[in-house]
């Protein structure tokens, strides 16, 4: 669990990143902070290993001030998958996997098998082990960041913007793989995106925040969609418009949704009972 | 021809004297501008000083440094000493920019990602940022090298020997092969001390082989849609 306990972040130059912000991060579920840039999400992100200090609050780790702890080995300790994968250009595909294994001291081979390991889990081919960053996909780039990630086993990820900088079709498939594999392993994810969809899609809880990382409402996807906490957010999330505003239209074969465009989106099943 | 053949011995054993005091002006030179060039890149503030006045000993003439430094060092000016000492200036002069030019090569990216891994900032600096200024570096050392093993040949001037000799003494006697003969086999020690450095480059770094860049283009699966940078 992770929280956030009235943390901020002021910089010398007078501008506030973060003001007093608190959020609980539950234990194996994906949260989600989703904002549009600048609101200071990336800087929440990073708080959690250190890579930024709050200037004021605290972040705690399973209750743990994580100032207590020696940034290094608390850094190995959290997966952290980045916007354009952030590979080491100068490691193989396995080398980068096992980075923090290897750091961590455990052993060339075993290292090696748990990065072929995570090639398989992630749909790589393991012929590709061998090669650089530079000569795969910007979509096998990010697999092998979320490879990376999970390498060392740790309860805690953090996605900044993981599949921001890869095409509509390769950024779903790596959605539903990341789907697949939390619904496998139960990590406690903490993902920041700028992206409305891919938060409602990931997170079981999703923040929605606005500039200095203010909170404006946070809750489940349907608790959102559902009741909007403000006419920001229900603009934000686009609530009255475009896919989200379905609206009934019967047909002779029974009621379809039709979304604002005035396409029709799918078929109204259960309906004689609702109504 | 038949000079050089006569004194091949001669011109074997020069070249092993030109050899070993070039490599190791050469060798400390790396190491001196490897060290500053830490220093430079870590303290913001010293960057361009320390940048500059290297660069500025370049223009000192080199007869004159030859004859000046036995005043700063206390050695014989006609020692190997002097002449090495001479050669690590102009190599550090060369070399310092472009350590600093490699490390500054190094991607803010790439460090964040490397700090959020969980390196610390001296193993970051061995296992991240170092080898991947790497080409950068090994294109300076590249330049100092030919330029060392050809500036070398000046201490003969002062009396110190090596491949030089062949120029005076050729000069002197006027024996013209003497004098294309040094020319040679500077040019040679200078191709060969060049091919081995990139030679090195590639053992150790792997991820610049051009190998690997054909192999990139040759599988079109991995390159897909244009994705590829």
């Amino acid at each position: 669990m992770i929280e956030f306990r009235t943390v901020a972040k002021r910089y010398l130059d007078g501008t506030t990143a973060v003001d007093n912000f608190s959020l609980t991060v539950p234990n194996g579920k994906t949260t989600v902070l989703v904002g549009s840039s600048g609101c200071g999400k990336t800087t929440l992100l990073r708080m959690v290993n250190r890579m930024v200090e709050p200037t004021s609050g605290s972040v705690l780790i399973d209750g743990e001030d994580i100032r207590s702890q020696p940034v290094v080995p608390l850094r190995r300790s959290i997966g952290y998958v980045m916007q354009n994968a952030g590979l080491l250009p100068h490691f193989t595909v396995a080398q980068n996997i096992s980075t923090v294994l290897r750091l961590q001291k455990t052993g060339r081979k075993a290292a090696e098998n748990r990065a072929h390991e995570l090639m398989e889990v992630m749909g790589l081919d393991t012929a590709l082990a061998q090669r650089y960053p530079h000569q795969l996909s910007g979509g096998q780039q990010q697999r092998v960041g979320v490879a990376r990630g999970l390498a060392a086993d740790p309860a805690i990820l953090l996605m900044d913007e993981p599949f921001g900088a890869v095409d509509p079709i390769v950024r779903s498939e790596l959605q539903k793989e990341l789907i697949r594999l939390q619904s496998e392993l139960g990590k406690t994810i903490l993902f920041v995106t700028h992206d409305i969809d891919e938060a409602f899609l990931l997170g079981d809880q999703v923040a929605i925040l606005s500039a200095g990382a203010n909170l404006l409402q946070l809750g489940s996807p349907s608790q959102i969609i559902e009741a909007p906490a403000s006419d920001f957010v229900a603009s934000f999330i686009g609530a009255e418009r475009g896919q989200r505003a379905l609206s009934v239209k019967q047909t002779p074969t029974g009621p379809v949704l039709v979304d604002g465009q005035g396409r029709t989106q799918g078929r109204l099943v259960g309906a004689d009972e609702a109504s | 021809m038949t000079w050089i053949a006569e004194n091949f011995e001669l011109i074997a054993s020069l070249t092993l004297v030109h050899l070993r005091q070039s490599l190791v002006a050469l060798g400390l030179g790396f190491a001196i501008s490897l060290a500053l060039g830490w220093v430079a890149w870590r303290v913001e503030f010293l960057r361009s000083l320390l940048v500059t006045t290297t660069g500025l000993m370049y223009t000192i003439p080199s007869l004159a440094l030859l004859m000046i430094l036995p005043v700063a060092t206390g050695m014989s000016a006609i020692s190997e000493g002097n002449l090495i000492v001479a050669l690590v200036v102009y190599a550090v002069a060369i070399l310092l920019r472009s350590v600093v030019d490699g490390l500054e090569s190094v991607g803010p990216e790439v460090r964040q990602a490397a700090t959020a891994l969980g390196y610390g900032p001296a193993r970051r600096f061995a296992a991240v940022e170092l080898p991947l200024a790497g080409p950068v570096i090994l294109s300076g050392l590249r330049v100092t090298a030919v330029s060392t093993i050809s500036l070398a040949t000046v201490g003969i001037l002062v009396g110190v020997t090596n491949l030089g000799y062949l120029f005076t003494n050729g000069l002197q006697r006027r024996i013209i092969p003497e004098v294309f003969s040094g020319i040679l086999a500077v040019a040679v020690v200078a191709l060969a001390i060049d091919l081995l450095l990139v030679l090195l480059g590639r053992a150790l770094m792997p991820w610049t082989r051009p190998a690997a860049a054909k192999r990139r283009s040759l599988s079109p699966h991995t390159a897909g849609a244009g994705e590829a940078p």
